[in-house]
């Protein structure tokens, strides 16, 4: 490490956040990401890092995208953030777009935030409101953000830090896949909302079982709850439909998109909002107010993401990445059985499985050193997130399958010693 | 989707950085095709060709019609025809000759491995767009590479369609998605914006020469054409009436849109009036020196030539001039005396119209056929009607072109469908018109061969390679798409053995020649 880092890093813990520098450093990561270009990321001390994290999928497009370069560029000869109590005509497009490429016809508004959690949070009261009840069901180990109502739908490990978790009974969180429990929950008829990741990305990406989401969304109806999709990290095309929940034949009553929206240029969420659930905006359009959200240079960036990553080029770029990354890892799986043992995948949403209970830390360090920057699941450390960009160029792929490769037979070293491999 | 809703408040479509998106996009999405492609052995390989070839054969006649209504200009009927022969005859031709497997060279001690360029970026002109645009296809196919095409602005909207339907063809059959894409709004910039890509692997232009030229500057591998200006010359010995009549079908072949087709006639006094009465019975009207004045004004602007007359019929042309004519008039034929700079008439003519020039001796004619060529189409075509030998050695070794056609016309035979020159609709000007091809390009340009060389010491063995292939993995298996019911069962396409390789070599070699012997009787005609 150069002295010039050595110091950056204590300014860090000075100034900024001594636990999270400390951490990072401690797991063997002492990244200070300086330049960033495509999917590469360049240490301050001028390493490429491939970058396989994309802020669960804030960088679907790459890092500063020159077509998303442009457009913000050229939005600022003319918008700012805008004034949020006014008719804005960004805001206004955006919601328009948004509308003609919702998974469904019965999508009428948008609602903004500056944020992921500030949407789920719009996401949550704008349910409650239209339902007129309080409840919110979750999935054990979700992850929907550290706003306030968001923070109490995921995992305490985020929550009772800051004495922030659930005390009234509100929130209630049911296992994934299991639809007993979902019912169960439900059949009082007092929830106001189920929140679901179409796929748990903190949790590592555990896969819906077939005909689990659906089923949840008739239980739903059922049970008069509306469904709310978040989207943040599965959708614009990373499962090869623009939203993910298409894939799985669920339409959503609330929507929330965000990260890769932004284009990972202009902070911005959006809360798509059925006719149905929509009634404060006309009942009060005051009743939520964000004078980020929705900002106006936001809108004009998410305009051209959207317009993007629904080019025909981009879905197949997406199958293209998807299956050769798939058949590459499948040969190192089968070359490591013991430590790498499962695969979850659905377009360039991938989980890699390891035999140990924090496995994915290694490999993420090995990768690290190894010129790929990939994160473990937070809520599922066996589990390591890889999400590819949806415009990885062939050569990058090439060039991640051959340094994965390398990793995972270092971090199974290191993890499980030199026991003699099972192949 | 429709993009102007999202481009509405803010468009940057016009922008640099958009053009180098959507060219960094159509090229990456090619560059993923050609790697998956590379995966695929030579019966996969001639399975998509077939299937593609077929598609363009089968649309032929439908696309020169469409060709023919959308750019104004050329014979339909003809198109037809050089667009079939684009088709199954080129593919045919090429049926041989294997891209795809290892050679070995057991006494050199040498193997060669087939490497694909990759991804071609192909511009293809208004003249012959469905029939350059099938050539180039095939080509890239036939070496498993992937190809994005640019169409002539002018043909746009048939190119578009044309192309979008042999990439379904492709796919259907098996070709990666993207293998084959079109550009649907070439403009200079966003043409620029592909050819200077280093996503772009090699640039096959056949256009206008500023567009050559671009190509050539781009930084990138070219493989581009020049213009003709074929002179033809009828020596003292030839079959008269016969080289009147090939001159005539050559000229009036699509109205003279190939760039093959003659330009200047140049014979000798002993035989002129003979050539021009069998030029008048084969179809050609011999203009007055009134008439050729008004043709010369009516054919070249100060700008240049008058593109409204490209490929336009003989009759319509003369009825633009004030000329009268027969109505069966195929061809018009211009006497010029003076050949060069101030003589617009020695220029192209991309139409059938013939300039005529009498020269004094042999030794003259040679050197007026140099000067044609010093004017434009270095490196192109010429023409020879003779029955003696020494004549065409010292024609062919005196004009500045890299293919001489004798008594056969030069329209198709300079395009390889009239003689046994390779089969092409991009004609390699070589040095002499400043290009890196001189032969008629042809598949053989886009692959290039890794050559795996033993020490060539007699003590040193050279392996075993016998049954020794590279190994072809095919498509890639479809990834799953978890908890998506069916997503992991993606059936792949069955494995039929390709039409061709069902038949034995002397059926093939049979059906060759018949389809060769068709050809020729076509194009003679």
């Amino acid at each position: 490490m150069s002295q010039a880092k050595t110091e950056f890093l204590e300014r860090s813990k000075t100034f900024w956040n001594p636990g999270k520098t400390q951490d990072w450093i401690d797991m063997g990561v002492d990244l200070v990401i300086d330049r960033r270009e495509g999917y590469y990321l360049y240490d301050m001390d001028g390493r490429r890092l491939i970058d396989l994290h994309l802020n669960g999928g804030t960088y679907n497009l790459g890092h500063r995208h020159p077509e998303l370069v442009e457009v913000l560029k050229a939005g600022t000869e003319r918008f700012d953030m805008g004034n949020h109590h006014f008719p804005a005509l960004a805001r206004t497009a955006l919601a328009e777009a948004l509308q003609a490429c919702a998974p469904g016809d019965h999508f009428k508004y948008t609602a903004y935030g500056s944020g992921g959690g500030e949407a789920i949070d719009i996401a949550l009261k704008t349910a409650r409101h239209a339902a007129q009840k309080k409840k919110i069901v979750s999935i054990v180990k979700a992850y929907h953000g550290h706003t306030g109502l968001a923070v109490k739908t995921g995992d305490e490990r985020f929550s009772k830090l800051f004495l922030s978790e659930d005390t009234q009974g509100e929130f209630i969180q049911v296992p994934f896949n299991d639809l007993n429990a979902m019912e169960d929950a439900l059949r009082g008829r007092d929830v106001a909302a189920v929140i679901m990741e179409t796929i748990p990305a903190t949790y590592g990406f555990p896969m819906p079982m077939e005909g689990y989401l659906p089923a949840v969304k008739k239980l739903c109806e059922r049970y008069d709850a509306f469904y709310i999709a978040d989207e943040v990290q599965t959708g614009l095309m990373r499962t090869g439909e623009l939203w993910g929940c298409m894939k799985y034949g669920v339409v959503p009553d609330i929507m929330v998109t965000g990260k890769g929206i932004s284009g990972g240029m202009y902070p911005i969420a959006c809360v798509l909002i059925s006719e149905q659930c929509g009634g404060w905006l006309k009942e009060d359009g005051f009743g939520h107010i964000s004078t980020m959200g929705g900002a106006e240079l936001g809108c004009v960036v998410a305009m051209k993401t959207l317009e993007i990553v629904q080019r025909p080029e981009v879905r197949s770029m997406v199958q293209f990445i998807g299956d050769y990354l798939r058949a590459g890892l499948n040969d190192i799986m089968a070359a490591f059985p013991d430590f790498f043992i499962g695969i979850r995948q659905h377009g360039v949403i991938m989980g890699l499985e390891f035999n140990h209970e924090q496995g994915a830390k290694p490999v993420m360090k090995h990768l690290y050193e190894n010129g790929v920057w990939a994160i473990f699941s937070t809520l599922d450390p066996r589990v390591l997130q890889f999400k590819p960009g949806l415009l990885l160029t062939q050569a990058d792929a090439e060039e991640v399958l051959r340094r994965v490769a390398i990793a995972v037979e270092l971090a199974r070293a290191e993890v499980m010693g030199n026991r003699r491999r099972m192949v | 989707m429709k993009p102007a809703l999202f481009n509405s408040l803010i468009d940057i479509s016009d922008s640099p950085a958009a053009r180098r998106g959507q060219a960094d996009l159509m090229l990456e999405q090619a560059r993923w095709a050609a790697a998956v492609f590379d995966r695929y052995d030579r019966d996969t390989t001639m399975r998509i060709v077939d299937s593609v070839a077929q598609a363009a054969h089968d649309h032929a006649a439908e696309f020169a019609e469409k060709i023919v209504a959308e750019s104004g200009f050329g014979v339909a009927e003809h198109k037809k025809i050089k667009n079939e022969l684009t088709a199954k005859p080129l593919v045919d031709f090429y049926r041989d000759q294997d891209f795809v497997n290892p050679r070995v060279d057991e006494a050199r001690k040498i193997i060669e491995i087939p490497r694909p360029a990759g991804v071609i970026f192909a511009l293809t002109p208004s003249t012959n767009p469905i029939a350059t645009l099938n050539f180039k296809v095939l080509m890239a196919l036939m070496t498993r590479n992937a190809i994005v095409l640019s169409p002539h602005p002018a043909v746009r909207q048939t190119s578009v369609e044309a192309v979008r339907l042999l990439a379904r063809a492709a796919e259907e059959a098996g070709a990666p998605t993207g293998t084959i894409q079109i550009l649907p709004e070439p403009t200079i910039p966003v043409v620029e914006a592909f050819m200077n890509s280093d996503k772009t692997n090699v640039i096959l232009a056949t256009g206008g020469t500023a567009m050559v030229r671009a190509a050539y500057s781009s930084g990138n591998p070219a493989i581009g054409v020049g213009p003709g200006n074929a002179p033809v010359f009828v020596d003292i010995s030839a079959d008269i009436a016969k080289a009147a009549q090939r001159i005539v079908a050559s000229k009036s072949f699509d109205n003279s849109v190939l760039c093959t087709n003659e330009s200047v006639l140049i014979t000798l006094p002993e035989v002129e009036s003979q050539l021009k009465i069998a030029l008048k019975s084969a179809g050609a009207y011999i203009c007055s020196e009134s008439e050729t004045e008004v043709l010369r004004r009516f054919l070249f602007h100060p700008r240049g030539f008058n593109i409204e007359a490209i490929g336009r019929d003989a009759t319509w042309i003369a009825q633009e001039c004030g000329i009268r004519v027969p109505g069966n008039t195929k061809i018009l034929v211009a006497p010029i005396t003076q050949i060069g700079v101030e003589e617009l008439l020695s220029r192209e003519k991309l139409c059938p119209v013939l300039a005529l020039h009498v020269a004094k001796t042999k030794a003259q004619a040679l050197s007026q056929a140099r000067a044609v060529l010093r004017l434009t189409g270095a490196g192109h075509s010429a023409a020879i009607h003779t029955s003696d030998e020494m004549s065409v050695m010292d024609y062919a070794s005196a004009v500045e072109v890299y293919r001489v056609v004798v008594n056969a016309p030069c329209s198709q035979g300079a395009a390889g469908f009239a003689t046994n020159l390779a089969p092409t609709f991009t004609i390699g000007t070589g040095f002499f018109g400043r290009s890196s091809i001189g032969e008629n390009v042809g598949p053989q340009h886009l692959v290039h061969w890794t050559r795996v060389a033993y020490n060539a010491g007699a003590d040193v063995p050279f392996g075993n390679y016998h049954g020794l292939g590279r190994s072809f993995r095919g498509a890639l298996p479809k990834a799953p798409a978890d908890g998506v019911p069916g997503s992991a069962k993606a059936p792949q396409p069955p494995r039929q053995p390709s039409a061709a390789s069902s038949i034995d070599n002397a059926t093939k070699d049979e059906l060759r020649r018949l389809i060769a012997a068709e050809l020729r009787d076509l194009l003679r005609k």
